[in-house]
């Protein structure tokens, strides 16, 4: 009981009347906060709507509620936009400020500290005035949008330039970077051997398979010159080495090649 | 004036695709072995206005000097021929230009104070980009902000001769708004 009384004299007195109840048409949802925000150019451009096409009586609107849907409406608002969210508080702050002042008795006001209620009457008077000029300014023709000029001027060609912003030592370190990279381009060019130990190595045994000694000048092909000697000599030594062949010279120049698979 | 100094500078407008001045033709005639006064160039435009009367071109002059365009009750087959629509200004745009040209030269903290909102520096770069401002000068203040001015171009792109052509700044409506304002706050 005494709860309610107490609340009851807590209601502040709006117009001689005492404000009971939150109108409920007043109530902005916070949909409807975020296509506001969208649509308007500001808080005061908002502030404005709110109160030549709605009819609000700034005092009656909750400011505490309506600052709540701000609050909420920003921690939607990416991190970026986070600007345009701080000046609506700064507005809801202002209209908060100006509501506990009309709440509080009147005080002899200080002539040198200016009201904070004339000076938003100031400056939202001062910003319709260029509100209403913009409106006025976006609806006179304009090239391109309203009219066309008539032409047969060479058409302009724009030529986009990129401009790089680079140090010379960063050019200096790329190129050198570059330079610096391993050529993987260089081509690697596997040719066959035309003539080959291991080959020569199977012919000899082939020959020595049929007769026991053989002179080295026989194993030889004239055609194939001294490459053809270095090969076939390779290729006895391979055989001498791993104990297949007995190498012998006489006093003469000529070696013979001895199979030692009979012995 | 002859047909024939009348069709060069019907030719010259054509073909320039810009507004010219008057001086600016009369040096294009005098390249071209036609000397003439600057009247007479004027009187050339004045039979050209005539001609035109009947057809959809007109002739305006804008700020940067004469401009030979469509009418406007013909533009709008052409902005179906030119599928691309130019951008859109948005309001917020509109009334940082407004701001400019009604208080020039201002600077961002101005146009700041009477909008209650920051002006980004997107939207100052838009403008610029767009030729409608221009630097005119630094305020002598702390940090030295740059001062903003309308252009020759923001006015040719709308149709008007000079900056004292733009709609009158609403007045501060004291006997309504005042009041309904006091009201209300």
């Amino acid at each position: 009981m005494q709860n309610t009384t107490q609340t009851q004299l807590e209601f502040p007195m709006v117009m001689g009347q005492p404000y009971e109840t939150l109108p409920e048409d007043l109530f902005i949802p916070p949909n409807a906060l975020e296509l506001c925000l969208e649509t308007f150019s500001g808080p005061m451009d908002l502030l404005l709507y709110l109160i030549k096409k709605e009819n609000i009586n700034i005092l009656e609107l909750d400011v505490s509620n309506i600052t709540d849907q701000y609050i909420k409406y920003i921690d939607l608002m990416d991190a970026l936009q986070f600007e345009l969210a701080a000046e609506y508080l700064v507005m809801a702050a202002t209209l908060a400020e100006i509501k506990s002042r009309m709440m509080l008795p009147r005080e002899i006001h200080d002539d040198e500290e200016e009201d904070p209620k004339s000076a938003l009457i100031k400056r939202l008077q001062e910003y319709q005035r260029y509100k209403l000029a913009s409106e006025k300014l976006a609806l006179l023709p304009r090239v391109d949008r309203d009219f066309y000029t008539a032409s047969a001027a060479l058409p302009e060609i724009k030529i986009e330039k990129k401009e790089i912003f680079i140090t010379k030592e960063e050019l200096a370190s790329i190129f050198y970077e570059i330079k610096s990279r391993p050529d993987l381009k260089l081509s690697h060019q596997i040719d066959f051997e035309e003539l080959s130990t291991q080959e020569r190595i199977q012919i000899i045994m082939e020959i020595l398979a049929k007769r026991n000694v053989v002179s080295f000048s026989k194993t030889l092909r004239k055609a194939e010159g001294r490459h053809g000697v270095v090969v076939t000599f390779l290729a006895s030594l391979e055989l001498a080495k791993d104990g297949h062949v007995e190498l012998i010279q006489n006093k003469t120049d000529e070696i013979f090649l001895k199979s030692l698979r009979g012995a | 004036m002859n047909i024939q100094t009348v069709n060069t500078v019907e030719a010259l407008l054509f073909g320039a695709g810009r507004p010219l001045r008057l001086s600016e033709i009369r040096g294009l005639l005098e390249s071209d072995g036609v000397i003439a006064e600057l009247s007479d160039i004027k009187k050339c435009i004045n039979e050209l206005e005539h001609r035109y009367e009947a057809s959809s071109l007109e002739i305006i002059e804008v700020a940067s000097g004469f401009r030979l365009q469509i009418k406007q009750s013909y533009s709008a087959p052409i902005t179906h021929l030119w599928n691309e629509r130019t951008p859109r200004i948005s309001k917020a745009l509109m009334e940082t230009i407004s701001i400019i040209a009604y208080k020039q030269p201002v600077t961002r903290g101005d146009i700041e104070d009477i909008r209650g909102v920051s002006v980004s520096t997107q939207s100052i770069r838009s403008l610029l980009e767009r030729n409608w401002i221009k630097v005119t000068g630094f305020k002598d203040a702390p940090g030295r902000p740059a001062l903003y001015s309308t252009t020759k171009e923001f006015l040719d792109d709308l149709n008007l001769k000079n900056i004292s052509s733009l709609p009158e700044l609403p007045e501060i409506d004291k006997d309504s708004d005042t009041q309904v304002l006091s009201e209300v706050v």
